[in-house]
């Protein structure tokens, strides 16, 4: 234990650093208050998507014919966007470290690389939408099964997809503002918090929708 | 201050090989012949485990202090289990074929 003065006055020594800790003080998180805000929202998003992911849980157990429409091209397709999507979060890392060490450069250019890898996993996922759509799968109609598989589909996977682009996006303007100076390396650590979250969401998506409606048979 | 104590080259890749790797055992698994409920059980340890490793290690949260993990995590997880009250509902409703249709 050290002592020092200022809001931060309690340390402790973690893996050989000096830390702060909270004393009762006026810093409880010792984090910028942008990225307690980002994580504040992402659990909020969190519960979000939990009640989506709910409703098709509870959808698909009421239904005794819920189609298994995936075959082996869909499956593959799905399982490239996943690793499309965890290959773009290494890529986020690097950034967030690179610009926490000052080389701008390398930090838009890895940021350039994490949104290039959502715009990938777009294209693959409206090819998928645009596959269903083709076989006759609306909201309330589809050709298999439990009307209702549409709009639990598309509202779940429509929704991730919108943060995905949301992310393409906001990387992008967090990539020209970093490359300006006009934003800071806890601007860029806060928006690879939201894209490592909607890689978390898809962790779940992936095996609920595409993996337990494979067609096996 | 933010930057006390990160994950290394070494850790990261071999997080993001570890989620490869599990993503294409799900995919395996996905093709074996087992009861629904056994492969939902299994597909949804293997999720929340990635899920664990990109909060962890991506999210950077394990290097955090233990207050904001105490402040984010419990809660979220008590929510999700009061949520999954309604299953009990929709499998009523699977024994009821004629409200479904």
């Amino acid at each position: 234990m050290s002592h020092s003065s200022g809001p931060l006055s309690a340390t402790a020594v973690r893996d050989g650093h000096d830390v702060p800790v909270w004393g009762g003080d006026a810093l409880p998180y010792a984090v910028p208050s942008k990225k307690l805000g980002m994580w504040l929202f992402i659990v909020s998003d969190a519960i979000t998507f939990s009640a989506v992911i709910f409703a098709y849980g509870y959808l698909r157990l009421a239904s005794a014919d819920w189609p298994r429409p995936f075959e082996t091209p869909s499956i593959v397709n799905a399982t490239v966007m996943t690793f499309v999507l965890l290959s773009s979060s290494v890529a986020m890392v690097l950034g967030v470290r690179a610009s926490a060490l000052g080389r701008v450069s390398a930090a838009v250019g890895w940021l350039v690389a994490t949104a290039l890898g959502g715009v990938i996993f777009d294209i693959l996922h409206i090819r998928e939408w645009l596959g269903l759509i083709g076989e006759g799968v609306r909201p309330f109609h589809n050709p298999w099964g439990t009307p209702m598989f549409g709009a639990a589909f598309f509202t779940m996977t429509g929704l991730h997809m919108l943060h995905v682009t949301i992310g393409v996006v906001y990387l992008l303007i967090i990539a020209v503002g970093f490359g300006r100076r006009k934003f800071s390396a806890v601007d860029v650590e806060v928006s690879g918090l939201y894209w490592h979250f909607v890689d978390l969401v898809w962790m779940f998506i992936f095996p609920l929708v595409y993996l337990l409606s494979a067609k096996t048979a | 201050m933010e930057h006390a104590e990160t994950a290394g080259n070494k850790i990261i890749f071999s997080v993001w090989f570890g989620l490869l790797g599990l993503t294409v055992f799900e995919v395996i698994l996905a093709y074996q012949e087992l009861p629904l409920g056994t492969m939902l059980s299994i597909l949804m340890v293997l999720s929340v485990v990635k899920a664990a490793l990109i909060i962890a290690y991506f999210m950077h949260l394990r290097y955090e202090l233990p207050s904001l993990f105490v402040t984010l995590i419990p809660a979220l997880v008590f929510v999700l289990i009061m949520m999954t009250a309604i299953f009990a509902d929709s499998s009523r409703l699977a024994h009821m074929p004629s409200l479904v249709r």
